[in-house]
């Protein structure tokens, strides 16, 4: 029996403006959540919002010439140069209102990109921009993999995991390395702030996306996008499959402010990660191995970030 | 742009192709998509809007009354609804034909 | 009253684009460029250009930033030579087919490998088809001026499109030239702040940057072409009106002693000057040698250039670049089929001269002319390579 994290938000969702700013119509798959945090994204953020956006899922379903399934100023130019194109906006519209030229007023900008373009092709860009330190959220769609152009492996997708680039063969089983931790790496740019977040919790995600574009300077924030399409489960599994990413410690939700690391769900024991491997397909060939080192690794990162949090709490010795 | 794809001609394109109606996406009926329609059973739904909240699709609507109402033109059918309801107020059906 | 002030070129630059009010200045270093990019920010830390300087990690970012800058409105500024521009060059072409306003100083330089930091133009002729405004600068007072010409064509209504300016390394960025520079207020008046046709801003939302399907992308590439073979008319008008404020009048083709010449020799760039030496050297013995030098590259001023050479039975072409497996140089190329439906056409030889920064005196131009008229046919060759 899941256990719903997210219980005390439950009756909030009347409380949620109905207004939606990434709009119906869009080519997203049957179930994809990706598609349904980029929604809570767009909400949380608002009209006063421009977005830079990779090439990717998320650029492909809601931008076929001559439609638009954006209600919010949007831009895309390239895979690999979101954070840059993000920069030139921000820095654009401030010099413009210094100048006087348009109205001073606040504009969040947010980049976006998937995890192809943010920790593969997209991750100098996303380091220059947070060191320069930019105004500016940007938001990782995290899918696991090169989704859009047929599903092939990138730094983001998880060990074992059978990918059309990191194929379940005889030989080799899958991707060979471990995930790139990138909430980590945004973290040692010392921006104030980054966060981790799933659609399967849908408030918390959009608490932070809120949280994001209030502090100023840059903000990051990773999203797990659960893709039924790519991960091989069915279209309505996919907020059930988050929630297992959450519980098992895959995908562990926390915040980075200023420095502080914050658990959002504080899990007093993991669930075994066989119950989130064994309900997708594109880990169905992993042997009881594979599986043991996946938990054991699992259980060691998460201790790792346990001990972030104990060393960066208020009070402890710096 | 009121006109079908193919009889769009180059004039008709602003410049660098900017597309200045917000969100004309709203035309493209998904809803040709599933193969699988959802049934709400109102007496079961609790009003929580958890199923609101849960649709990709935007495809799901609440009501004054806190009832909800599905929007057949884009619902793919995905069954994220039926699945994430808590109390099963609604659930799958296959599409004839 | 203007004066001519001693000042080395890529100060030059940096203070047009100053006076030009550049909201953006996004660039990474590169030799040649530094000079100008260097300049730039230190006017913007003393106060004295309002503008973000934005010290981006790459040119690829440099681009985008320029993008995503002139996307919402702002002026934009890079600059870069050589490898950056081809590492830029993703971004290049979508600059040009997103309508985006904006001005590159782009200061000529060799392309890898071998790695070499001077000049010629290997950079440049790899993004001729991208969609840019492209002209060639001849000297010092030439690169200060187009910087405010640049930005009012490529803000023109009637054009937007982004424009390159060209000048070559070393040779034009780290000389002395003597410049005349514009008064504030006549740079204010020929130059008005930049008003995008659209913008981003969430008063009123647009989406830039679709993707095209098969059953629009041709539409799409015909108004790009239609708008560059526009321009024209409005570039001539922006250059009359600077004529008209500043004395000094642009056109897309300098002649230098083409009347009743027979034979023309083609240069772009710092080139010219060096020709126009040259040239003189071979009228001082009767010699009846003329001058065309290309300023504007795109879009390719063919009806200037065919009047140009009209009646010339040779044409001579400096490349400073090659064109591997393919005609020779790019310019020459260009040329014979500027040239090819012409009832009598002149032949066209075609020399490689100046790569890497192999220096080239008014010498070499008299030996290329002689060696043409003695070899028929027509032909490339690399000129003064050691066999």
């Amino acid at each position: 029996m899941d256990t719903y994290l997210d219980r005390l938000n439950v009756y909030a969702s009347r409380l949620v403006s109905q207004k939606e700013y990434f709009v119906p119509g869009h080519r997203a798959c049957q179930g994809c959540a990706e598609a349904l945090a980029l929604r809570l994204v767009a909400k949380a953020l608002g009209r006063n919002n421009v977005i830079a956006c990779a090439t990717g899922c998320m650029e492909i379903v809601s931008s076929p010439l001559p439609l638009t399934s954006w209600d919010v100023p949007w831009i895309h130019v390239a895979f690999d140069n979101t954070a840059a194109v993000a920069s030139g906006i921000e820095a654009g519209l401030k010099v413009l209102m210094r100048k006087g030229r348009i109205p001073t007023r606040r504009i969040n900008v947010m980049g976006m990109a998937g995890d192809g373009g943010t920790s593969d092709i997209g991750l100098q860009a996303l380091s220059g921009a947070l060191e320069r330190g930019h105004n500016m959220i940007y938001v990782c769609f995290d899918n696991e993999a090169y989704m859009n152009t047929g599903i092939q492996r990138s730094s983001s997708t998880p060990f074992g995991a059978s990918t059309t680039t990191s194929p379940a063969g005889t030989k080799v089983h899958g991707q060979t390395t471990w995930k790139k931790n990138m909430p980590e790496i945004a973290a040692a740019h010392n921006i104030p702030y980054v966060a981790t977040a799933c659609a399967s919790y849908p408030f918390d995600l959009m608490e932070k996306v809120k949280k994001a574009a209030d502090i100023e300077g840059p903000a990051y924030i990773h999203i797990l996008s659960v893709c039924p399409t790519g991960w091989r489960i069915p279209p309505q599994s996919a907020i059930h499959a988050g929630r297992l990413a959450v519980e098992t410690g895959f995908f562990p939700l926390y915040e980075v402010e200023r420095g502080r690391y914050r658990l959002s769900v504080d899990l007093t024991k993991l669930r075994p990660v066989e119950d989130y491997l064994k309900m997708q397909g594109r880990f169905r060939h992993l042997t009881d191995e594979m599986i043991a080192e996946i938990q054991e690794r699992v259980e060691k990162e998460y201790r790792k970030l346990e001990k972030k949090v104990e060393m960066t709490s208020p009070g402890s010795a710096d | 742009m009121a006109k079908p794809e193919h009889e769009i001609t180059w004039r008709d394109l602003n410049v660098g192709y900017v597309v200045d109606e917000p969100g004309n996406a709203r035309i493209y009926r998904t809803g040709d998509w599933r193969s699988q329609r959802p049934i709400y059973n109102p007496d079961r739904c609790i009003r929580c809007g958890m199923c609101y909240i849960y649709c990709p699709d935007m495809a799901i609507r609440i009501l004054a009354d806190g009832s909800i109402e599905h929007d057949l033109y884009y619902c793919k059918g995905c069954g994220i609804c039926a699945e994430e309801c808590p109390t099963g107020a609604i659930t799958m059906l296959d599409e004839e034909e | 009253m203007a004066k001519r002030i001693g000042m080395e070129v890529s100060i030059a630059a940096a203070e047009a684009v100053k006076q030009a009010n550049a909201d953006i200045i996004a660039a990474y270093p590169i030799t040649p460029q530094t000079h100008i990019v260097e300049h730039l920010s230190e006017l913007v830390n003393n106060g004295e250009l309002d503008a973000e300087f934005i010290p981006v990690e790459s040119e690829h970012s440099a681009m985008s930033v320029c993008t995503g800058a002139a996307a919402a409105g702002a002026r934009s500024f890079t600059c870069t030579s050589s490898q950056g521009l081809i590492l830029m060059s993703e971004i290049v072409y979508a600059a040009s087919s997103l309508r985006l306003p904006m001005l590159m100083i782009l200061a000529n330089r060799s392309l890898n490998s071998p790695l070499s930091i001077w000049n010629d133009h290997s950079d440049v002729m790899a993004i001729r088809d991208c969609g840019w405004i492209q002209i060639f600068a001849d000297n010092g007072q030439e690169v200060y001026d187009h910087v405010f010409v640049g930005y009012r064509v490529a803000e023109d209504r009637n054009i937007l499109l982004p424009f390159i300016l060209n000048l070559d390394g070393f040779i034009l960025t780290h000389v002395i030239e003597p410049i005349e520079m514009v008064d504030q207020e006549v740079a204010d008046r020929y130059l008005p702040p930049y008003q995008p046709l659209y913008r981003l801003h969430p008063d009123h939302p647009v989406t830039m940057g679709c993707f095209g399907p098969p059953i629009l992308f041709t539409e799409a590439k015909k108004a790009q072409d239609e708008a560059m073979n526009q321009t024209m008319p409005h570039i001539i008008k922006a250059w009359q009106e600077f004529g008209d404020l500043t004395g000094r009048y642009y056109n897309p083709v300098e002649v230098n002693g083409t009347e009743g010449a027979k034979t023309i020799i083609v240069t772009q760039g710092a080139l010219g000057e060096t020709a126009s030496v040259g040239i003189d050297q071979m009228r001082a013995v009767n010699e009846a040698v003329g001058l065309v030098k290309i300023r504007l590259w795109r879009p390719f001023p063919f009806e200037e250039f065919r009047k140009a050479v009209k009646g010339a039975e040779l044409v001579v072409v400096m490349d400073r670049a090659i064109s591997y497996g393919g005609p020779g140089g790019p310019l020459a190329s260009e040329i014979r089929a500027a040239l090819y439906q012409e009832e009598s056409r002149p032949r066209v030889v075609n020399f490689i001269i100046g790569l890497g920064g192999r220096d080239v005196s008014p010498g070499d131009f008299v030996h290329m002319v002689e060696r043409a008229k003695a070899r028929p046919g027509e032909w490339y060759e690399i000129h003064g390579v050691r066999e």
